[in-house]
């Protein structure tokens, strides 16, 4: 069952970032973008990760893409007025595209052999994942919030500096 | 699962499901005798005694009227918008404790189709997802007062999803759970939560106004500036699904703020009321039920009452209310919350 549900998740994941290339428009883009991002919370769910999962559709599904689609919209992009990049740049990117596939699939090599084993299977669960990221993982765990602060705070200076150049 | 379990999940569904639509259509009449209540008028009194057969009517006329697709519209988009606004209206119910447990020959059901340990985060998640439904449908209609409808219903939803869900952090916090039957049990034997978390109360309510696009934060579909927001091209049953869609999310959300907050179905001295009267198992928990839907029916009712009293914000005033003010009290409700259960010995 757990098997099935498996490939079935896979295939719809696969099938649905390939739409996110081969879509003409870009909101279909966002919308198969948006399916990948549920099919990918079903694997998590899989892996018993139901925290994972639902901040992950929570996140990427109800803000980021939101966004995605909110910028998308407000350009109102079509065929016609889309840039036509010139045929060397297209080419460049397949390369560069191919090259780091290649690299990832090197990095893959010789997992195959190593078992996977989950030292615990509840892991996945809010309480447990809690625990354990505010406790043996605190200092990075921290590290990684004031990351994303700075972020933020450096996106409010952008956005201010723009404000007071327009003045 | 077994099968006496089973099937009684299943006709809990269909039950919730036919509930949900009960509900919506007679909200739309309760919401015209209200405003009409307000502005003192009579309402609809033409169809059926006191005109209670009206959204029927109102029904039949959605149905009959001619569906108009737009030419330069985005056809598969456009039949979307409305299904995804519907869908997600009705997901959310699912996780709601409606009542205590059920005997039914010698089986025990809790009235609660499923308990997640991850309730509350399905609960974000879903309203979360409720902005797709509208976008999707403003932006494939090609029209720039749909488009605006739209963009404005993102960048609200998005904005006060924040607040939302910082008021929901204090409240995990005073809690200890995520599972909302555990929540809707907790509050049968000590205080309501509102007790607990006043502020995040009020804060949560705020914010449920602002995801339900009701007055006074109805811009995205504000009809003095742009036609009719994000269903100005919609036509027959298609605006039937986002209206309708609309007053589901307004049962459902007054039930999760209910089971939040106000105890959901407990009331205060019902163990002392039960074992009075004598009642059963059975008799108790549907008496619990009925008072959840009366909090319910209060909450629907005062959405309306809002919505008829206040006149809506202006867009920057919205913002200014959902990033300056709502998100820091918000952050310092989550604080207090924290040193308050520090200093009472909650958390070591």
């Amino acid at each position: 069952m757990t098997q099935y549900a498996f490939y079935f998740l896979a295939f719809v994941s696969i099938l649905c970032a390939l739409m996110v290339v081969f879509s003409k428009n870009p909101i279909h883009s966002v919308l198969y973008l948006v399916l990948t991002f549920f099919s990918i919370a079903g694997q998590y769910l899989l892996l018993n990760a139901q925290f994972l999962a639902v901040v992950h559709i929570v996140v990427y599904s109800g803000a980021i893409m939101v966004l995605f689609l909110f910028v998308l919209m407000l350009l109102n992009l079509n065929t016609e007025a889309e840039p036509q990049k010139s045929t060397w740049l297209k080419f460049a990117a397949v390369i560069s595209g191919g090259l780091l596939l290649i690299t990832f699939v090197a990095s893959l090599k010789g997992s195959e052999n190593m078992a996977l084993v989950q030292k615990n299977p509840e892991i996945g669960l809010t309480a447990n994942l809690g625990k354990i990221l505010f406790n043996e993982f605190a200092l990075p765990f921290e590290i990684s919030s004031i990351l994303l602060l700075s972020a933020m705070v450096g996106a409010v200076m952008l956005s201010q500096k723009e404000k007071e150049a327009k003045q | 699962m077994e099968t006496p379990v089973l099937i009684f999940k299943c006709v809990l569904v269909v039950a919730l499901f036919i509930v949900s639509l009960l509900v919506a259509m007679y909200s739309t009449y309760a919401e015209r005798k209200v405003a009409a209540f307000l502005q003192d008028r009579l309402g609809p009194n033409r169809a059926g005694v006191f005109g209670l057969l009206q959204p029927l009517a109102d029904g039949v006329k959605m149905f009959m009227k001619e569906e108009i697709i737009p030419n330069v519209s985005n056809k598969t988009l456009f039949i979307l918008g409305p299904c995804l606004a519907m869908i997600t209206a009705l997901m959310a119910g699912v996780l709601i404790p409606w009542g205590g447990n059920l005997e039914i020959a010698g089986h025990v059901f809790a009235l609660q189709i499923t308990d997640l340990n991850i309730g509350i985060l399905y609960i974000f998640g879903v309203t979360s997802l409720g902005v797709y439904g509208i976008m999707i449908g403003g932006w494939a209609s090609n029209n720039k007062y749909s488009l605006f409808g739209a963009i404005r219903a993102s960048a609200q939803m998005v904005s006060y999803e924040i607040a939302m869900g910082l008021a929901i952090i204090a409240l995990i916090m005073t809690t200890g759970t995520m599972s909302l039957s555990e929540i809707a049990h907790q509050q049968g034997s000590g205080y309501a939560n509102i007790v607990y978390q006043p502020l995040g109360f009020l804060i949560f309510l705020i914010c449920v106004f602002a995801e339900l696009n009701r007055a006074p934060f109805d811009m995205p579909e504000s009809e003095s500036e742009l036609v009719g927001g994000y269903h100005t091209e919609y036509s027959s049953m298609k605006l039937g699904f986002y209206l309708f869609a609309e007053y589901i999310n307004m049962f459902i959300s007054s039930a999760v703020l209910v089971t939040f907050y106000l105890g959901g179905y407990n009331f205060p001295f019902q163990a002392e009321l039960n074992s009075m009267l004598g009642l059963s198992t059975n008799a108790a928990t549907l008496l619990g039920t009925g008072v959840f839907f009366l909090k319910i029916f209060f909450f629907i009712f005062f959405f309306m009452w809002v919505r008829w009293t206040l006149p809506r914000f202006r867009y920057d005033q919205l913002m200014k209310l959902g990033w300056q003010s709502l998100i820091p009290i918000s952050i310092l409700n989550v604080l207090i919350t924290g040193l308050v259960m520090w200093f009472t010995g909650k958390i070591n």
